[in-house]
């Protein structure tokens, strides 16, 4: 899967700083693809704003980049942007009704820094409200169809910026992850996506949802591509105190490197009996080709797995309802009068909110209230210590990396799933990574009855470049399988 | 454990959200449905384990206790309902007291 006209990132930098292409006509290209695939709201709905005269002036300002300095990694590359993330040109509305309208006065910090690397800020795409959801069904601008089957989920909750990536409209785009929602959006749409470890990336402008599991992720339709845009955005900030000081390595250099002499962790808790047995048969199958690259293949145990869903469940709502509490009416966006001060708060939350994000919230504030406490968010506070040890653990016995499945199922129709927990088990294998703050990535390994399956990596804290060594080896020896 | 209705509208008081009746009443199925997952926790054995707070590599980092300077790209006065003196003016809560205007 490539953007339009088939340029990778790589390719669309080299034409433009060669001036064999103008960031106008790779622009002009982009809106052109996005027209033919039919990504406006009647259509595969991928985006939730748009504007053409925005997108040509961003067009423009990258290319006066073009000067005696190197151009940036991303030089002349449009780049998709969640609807979650702050843009000065476009709203911020994360796909709800109580944000609609709504433009920030200021910009994220992972946007200017796409800007400073020559990137094109290309719309803002659909999700689930607030990041809340595994399917962009919850949008309140209605559900995101998946390019490689529209009758079929893309997942989510970044389902329009994976989408973007997987109909060729951009080689890149901005997610955020808080369980996954970069990662199985990714394997349902047949393209990389890209998680990095808590504190890599800065959230400065990132609409917050549950702020210790946050992080921004990247879409690739090549491995290369999102190690790029990963690069790019990458560092500490300033403006975010969670954000680390870490030097960033160039992670497009990984591709030269060997992964002969590697550990693959496959963790035994990630292939249980009820795995779908043809997602099952792609994973052993890209172990085998990690094994032919050299790669040493050694079965490993992260005991506390099972218990990733419930954890996730109570602290990722207990920090959203605590986060939401902000949209009441008085500062931002939607405001419902009601009986009284009271009566408007609750008026303009509930008109606001759709049924996902109040469900969550309402979880949220349960668990957090008196009497519960303990029983629920303390106790899953200190299961979700017992799960990041079991990745310490592993790490620190030698294993460079591990590989599993990124989702239990390839895309599900639309519509398909109505029981709020059923959903939340698309999360399984991904949440743990946010839990325990490690990177983790997936990639195309197949597809099963034309449907794409992902297969994901997790690597230490910091460790992002490993990750991206044993995804281009891997990529690379699949070859053609990955999209057959 | 169980949530009941009474429960429920406790709940939603506290969070700021207005419920039907209707609502109201499926909360009380859908979150019982969560909340009988969540009780797998109880099997665990936590005894000395610490709360996770900062799950990055560095803990959880601290900032000093002060606003950091917000970089607007525009004016307050481009984005503010309304403005008076250098103070922002937002639309009137309801309340006893009666505007100056009325």
């Amino acid at each position: 899967m490539k953007s339009a006209d088939g340029d990778t990132a790589s390719d669309l930098r080299e034409r433009t700083r060669t001036g064999t292409l103008e960031t106008r006509a790779t622009v002009a290209g982009a809106l052109a693809r996005a027209r033919a695939v039919r990504a406006g709201r009647d259509g595969l709905n991928i985006f939730v704003s748009l504007d053409e005269k925005v997108v040509q002036q961003h067009a423009e300002r990258a290319a006066t980049q073009m000067s005696d300095t190197e151009p940036g990694v991303l030089f002349g590359v449009p780049v998709a942007i969640k609807d979650n993330i702050a843009t000065l040109h476009h709203p911020t509305t994360c796909g709800s009704r109580i944000l609609q309208g709504y433009v920030s006065p200021y910009e994220a910090t992972v946007v200017r820094r796409l800007r400073d690397a020559g990137a094109i800020p290309f719309g803002k795409t659909n999700m689930d409200e607030f990041a809340m959801g595994s399917s962009t069904e919850h949008s309140a601008y209605g559900p995101t169809k998946n390019p490689i089957a529209p009758d079929r989920v893309p997942g989510g909750s970044s389902g329009g910026s994976a989408a973007a990536v997987a109909a060729g409209i951009v080689p890149i785009a901005l997610g955020s992850e808080t369980g996954g929602s970069v990662r199985q959006p990714a394997a349902f749409c047949g393209i990389v996506g890209v998680k990095p470890t808590y504190g890599r990336v800065s959230r400065f402008g990132l609409v917050a949802f549950a702020s210790s599991l946050d992080q921004i992720g990247v879409f690739g339709a090549t491995v290369d591509d999102a190690a790029r845009g990963l690069h790019a955005i990458a560092g500490r900030d300033a403006l975010d105190s969670t954000s680390v000081d870490v030097s960033v390595p160039e992670y497009p250099r990984a591709q030269a490197r060997s992964i002969k002499g590697m550990i693959v962790g496959r963790p035994k808790e990630y292939f249980p009996d009820s795995l779908d047995p043809r997602i099952r048969e792609r994973c052993d199958a890209a172990l085998e080709r990690l094994r032919e690259q050299g790669a040493e293949i050694r079965d490993v145990s992260l005991p506390h797995t099972s218990f990733a869903i419930p954890v996730y469940y109570i602290v990722a709502p207990a920090e959203a309802s605590s986060n939401l509490a902000r949209f009441d009416g008085v500062r931002y966006g939607l405001r419902v009068e009601g009986d009284g001060l009271r009566g408007m708060y609750e008026a303009t939350r509930s008109n606001g909110f759709g049924p996902e994000v109040t469900r969550r919230i309402m979880l949220g504030t349960y668990v957090l209230s008196a009497g519960y406490y303990d029983a629920y968010y303390r106790k899953a506070q200190q299961v979700r210590t017992l799960i990041a040890g079991d990745f310490g653990r592993v790490f620190s016995s030698g294993v460079d990396v591990l590989f599993t499945p990124t989702t239990p199922t390839p895309a599900f129709p639309i519509g398909a799933i109505s029981d709020p927990y059923e959903m939340y088990l698309s999360d399984i294998f991904t949440a743990t990574a946010n839990l325990a703050g490690v990177p983790a990535m997936s990639q195309p390994i197949g597809r099963v009855e034309g449907l794409p399956v992902g297969g994901q990596f997790i690597a230490a804290h910091f460790e992002e470049e490993k990750m991206f060594t044993a995804a281009y080896a891997l990529e690379h020896a699949l070859g053609a399988e990955a999209t057959s | 454990m169980t949530v009941t209705l009474d429960e429920v509208r406790h709940v939603a008081a506290l969070a700021r959200l207005g419920l039907t009746d209707e609502r109201a009443g499926a909360l009380v199925h859908e979150m019982n449905t969560i909340l009988r997952h969540m009780d797998a926790l109880s099997s665990i054995d936590t005894t000395g384990v610490e709360a996770a707070i900062g799950v990055g590599a560095r803990g959880l980092p601290v900032r000093p206790d002060g606003g950091l300077p917000v970089p607007l790209a525009r004016s307050l006065e481009a984005f503010a309902p309304a403005m008076r003196d250098g103070l922002l003016l937002v639309p009137r809560l309801a309340t006893h007291e009666t505007s100056e205007e009325e």
